[in-house]
């Protein structure tokens, strides 16, 4: 219960800031929660349909589906798999970082485990759409087409600057709490 | 229009999903309220200070540091975007309050890219899970990759 409080305290600093603009600077503070106000009127209008997109692509879409796909001699598929999987599923960056760990102990190449990730953390569906409401499709698309070869890149990139060093430095983590 | 679409694709995939297995879609429900409630906090925190900061911060301030596409105003706002944890969902919003309190398109896109890609206080969990070099490079690609995309959307988008 003290944790779901302690969650709160943002909110409640906020609140009272804006109290105490209200006491002392009443336009100030009605321009404050009128902003405010309008923000959460529009995001609870369309939250719900999302979170509910969510919840169907992860129980619809198992992460089970990469593990069995990407062994050493998987190929292309496994690459396109765990990249349709990534953007299907629902968490931010480090939500990932287990599901790219189980790639790379199953022999994928470190440059898709790099691309893995990229794609996991900035190229989601439900995620689109909030970008898409709030900066608008030209800018949802051109981020979206600009990022997809940049991750790749990164991941050619990232797989050459540690060739040969890779075994040495990766540690053996059986640690995972998942 | 958008949220109509939004709306009918849910109640279509809900629709196709209890077809196929009421247990899952029960599932798949429980886990959208759970994820809902878990981001509410954080939800309302955020939008109370895009409130405070549209009310309080002179739209002249935020237009001279981060509006006029300087590289240092860039190079700061990237500084904020990569060592912020934000969820992506408070994020959007959050961007678009700073277009409407005067950044420009570039520095935006500049926070939103490295708010997602690189990530500085998780990156002690990421070396546990792929080691130092690794962490390092990925994140170093994936900062620069941010600046050199920021200004191309710029480009594109008016």
């Amino acid at each position: 219960m003290k944790e779901k409080i302690k969650k709160y305290y943002l909110f409640m600093l906020v609140v009272l800031v804006d109290l105490i603009l209200w006491l002392y600077w009443p336009d100030k503070g009605i321009t404050a929660v009128k902003s405010t106000g309008d923000y959460l009127l529009e995001m609870l209008l369309f939250i719900p349909p999302i979170f509910i997109l969510i919840g169907l692509l992860d129980v619809w879409v198992p992460r089970e589906i990469v593990e069995k796909n990407v062994g050493p001699d998987s190929g292309v598929k496994g690459v396109v798999i765990s990249i349709l999987v990534a953007t299907a599923a629902a968490g931010p960056l480090y939500a990932g970082f287990p599901v790219a760990y189980t790639l790379m102990k199953k022999g994928c190449r470190l440059s898709n485990v790099v691309i893995f990730l990229g794609t996991w953390a900035t190229i989601k569906v439900p995620m689109l759409m909030m970008e898409i409401k709030f900066l608008g499709l030209e800018f949802a698309a051109a981020r979206l087409i600009l990022t997809l070869p940049a991750i790749i890149i990164s991941g050619y990139l990232v797989e050459k600057l540690l060739a040969g060093a890779r075994k040495a430095d990766t540690p053996e983590v059986n640690k995972i709490t998942g | 229009m958008f949220n109509i679409i939004l709306f009918v694709s849910a109640a279509i995939g809900l629709l196709i999903s209890n077809q196929r297995d009421k247990k899952k879609t029960k599932q798949a429900l429980k886990k959208a309220v759970n994820s809902f409630l878990n981001l509410l906090p954080s939800l309302l925190g955020i939008i109370g200070l895009i409130g405070l900061m549209l009310a309080l911060v002179p739209r002249e301030l935020i237009a001279s540091f981060f509006g006029n596409n300087s590289p240092v105003g860039i190079m700061i706002i990237s500084a904020i975007g990569s060592v912020t944890l934000l969820p992506a969902f408070v994020a959007f919003p959050l961007a678009s309050s700073f277009l409407e309190a005067g950044a420009s398109i570039v520095a935006v896109a500049c926070f939103i890219t490295t708010l997602l890609m690189v990530g500085v206080i998780t990156a002690p969990l990421e070396i546990e899970y792929f080691g130092k070099k690794f962490t390092f490079w990925r994140n170093l690609s994936a900062l620069v990759m941010a600046v050199i995309i920021g200004p191309l959307i710029g480009v594109i988008v008016r």
